[in-house]
């Protein structure tokens, strides 16, 4: 019974690992734009950015028509408006990783950081499980998902603090190590939307969000 | 304070067991709905809660049903009183083939009211209660098959209300009517609670969610789960329970 909610409920999954994929993108290639301080590679982060706006607007439009048509209850009810409420955090990511794309012409053809690397690459894999948590609807991994925001908050420290000295030795540093701690400041706040949609996914499957019981 | 109680209520049709120790609490004031698919029992329970059932032959009942502390399937118990506080409306609009006055003075004529005077202040408070007065207040020698179907579910509603029940029972009271006619009698229910307590088959989830304050899931004769709607409809504990008003099976 329902086949045609459920295939449409299997759309609402494509489209959102489709919208994941695009945030993975985006985030990666303005982290290879950083390593390789390359202006240019960094230009092809815009035009994903606005792939990922058309859609947040799609899926925006389909969960909506899903619950005009099917008034869905219970665990529908609780996926259809997670994802209402990821498709923003993941039009959030979108918006960071092409500030950070913006960010790379102000380096001047300087890279960033291992560290920046490393969180580059934290939040990549962030959001691929927090996407996939949901189409598994696998709370494990999405608590998971939470619990490595610690580790990704631990290497913005870390940047801050070697950027703290690095203004310290002089003015030319200083201009650098400013935008350079905006770029991580990008990426940490990509893992904090990542850490949004894992605990998104944790409400879809339990009805729990962020410990408290809401629905 | 809870006005209907059931403790291993069991009914058999012959040898078809229909309920099986059903046990559960309708509070005082409060709509409680019961939904189920077809077959579930749903109804049955229902008719149990003013012994409908009675006319059924090869019915046989367990167990209890205690309204206000009083278990009305015991031995000696006044049926004909029983079914005036614990009132009846039916899925499909029954009204008595004569004036909408005397439709709605019928029950209190039988309980010994006589003075005309009194009775019209029956007629017309049921029929304001039931959100009926304003459309038939000018005609109420007309006959009450000349109502539309909205209109002639809520005089059956007005008519229960005329002998002063505690409680409404209502099966399926808006599936043979119009969205328009739907909404009203809900808004009725809503506004009735307030004095009466109301217990309401329906098919309808949506309907469910909308009114009732607390919903019990029935199935093949078995209570599966009882709660406040809300909690029921938002995250079911029974999977069974989920996998029915999600609209998997049914």
């Amino acid at each position: 019974m329902r086949s045609r909610f459920d295939q449409q409920l299997a759309i609402l999954n494509e489209e959102l690992i489709s919208m994941g994929a695009l945030c993975e993108e985006s985030i990666a290639l303005a982290a290879k734009s950083l390593t390789e301080g390359d202006a240019r590679m960094a230009e092809g982060v815009a035009p994903l950015d606005n792939e990922i706006d058309k859609k947040e607007r799609d899926i925006e439009t389909l969960c909506l028509k899903l619950l005009l048509h099917q008034q869905p209850v219970a665990r529908d009810l609780r996926q259809i408006s997670a994802a209402l409420k990821m498709i923003t955090d993941m039009e959030r990511i979108g918006d960071q990783a092409s500030d950070i794309a913006e960010m790379i012409g102000h380096l001047q053809g300087r890279g960033g950081s291992p560290l920046i690397t490393e969180m580059a690459r934290a939040v990549i894999k962030m959001v691929t499980q927090s996407v996939d948590a949901f189409v598994r609807q696998d709370v494990d991994l999405a608590r998971d998902v939470m619990a490595q925001d610690d580790v990704v908050d631990g290497l913005f420290i870390k940047v801050k603090t070697s950027l703290t000295e690095l203004i310290a030795n002089g003015a030319r540093d200083a201009e650098y190590a400013v935008d350079l701690l905006m770029v991580a400041k990008y990426f940490e706040r990509i893992g904090d939307h990542a850490t949004n949609i894992a605990e998104w996914v944790e409400f879809a499957v339990t009805g729990i969000h962020k410990g408290a019981a809401e629905l | 304070m809870n006005i209907l109680t059931m403790k291993d209520l069991c009914l058999w049709y012959g040898e078809t067991q229909a309920l099986k120790n059903i046990s559960m609490e309708v509070p005082e004031k409060s709509i409680t709905a019961l939904i189920g698919p077809s077959g579930c029992g749903k109804s049955t329970f229902l008719k149990t809660l003013n012994r409908m059932n009675d006319l059924i032959p090869g019915v046989r009942t367990t167990g209890q049903v205690l309204y206000r502390g009083r278990d009305i399937l015991a031995q000696g118990v006044d049926v004909t009183t029983l079914r005036r506080e614990i009132g009846m409306v039916f899925q499909k609009p029954n009204p008595f083939p004569m004036s909408i006055y005397d439709n709605v003075a019928y029950g209190p004529r039988t309980h010994g009211v006589r003075s005309k005077a009194k009775l019209d202040d029956i007629v017309e408070q049921s029929l304001r209660d039931a959100a009926i007065w304003n459309e038939v207040g000018d005609r109420l020698r007309r006959s009450a098959l000349g109502l539309s179907g909205g209109q002639q579910q809520r005089l059956c509603i007005a008519r229960a209300l005329a002998v002063e029940p505690q409680v409404l029972l209502m099966d399926e009271p808006t599936s043979a009517l119009d969205p328009i006619s739907t909404a009203r009698i809900e808004e009725l229910a809503q506004d009735l609670k307030k004095r009466y307590t109301i217990v309401i088959v329906t098919h309808n989830m949506q309907q469910a969610v909308r009114i009732s304050d607390n919903t019990a899931f029935f199935l093949l004769g078995d209570l599966i789960e009882y709660g406040s709607t809300e909690r029921i409809f938002a995250q079911p504990t029974d999977k069974r329970t989920e996998d029915y008003i999600t609209g998997r099976f049914g």
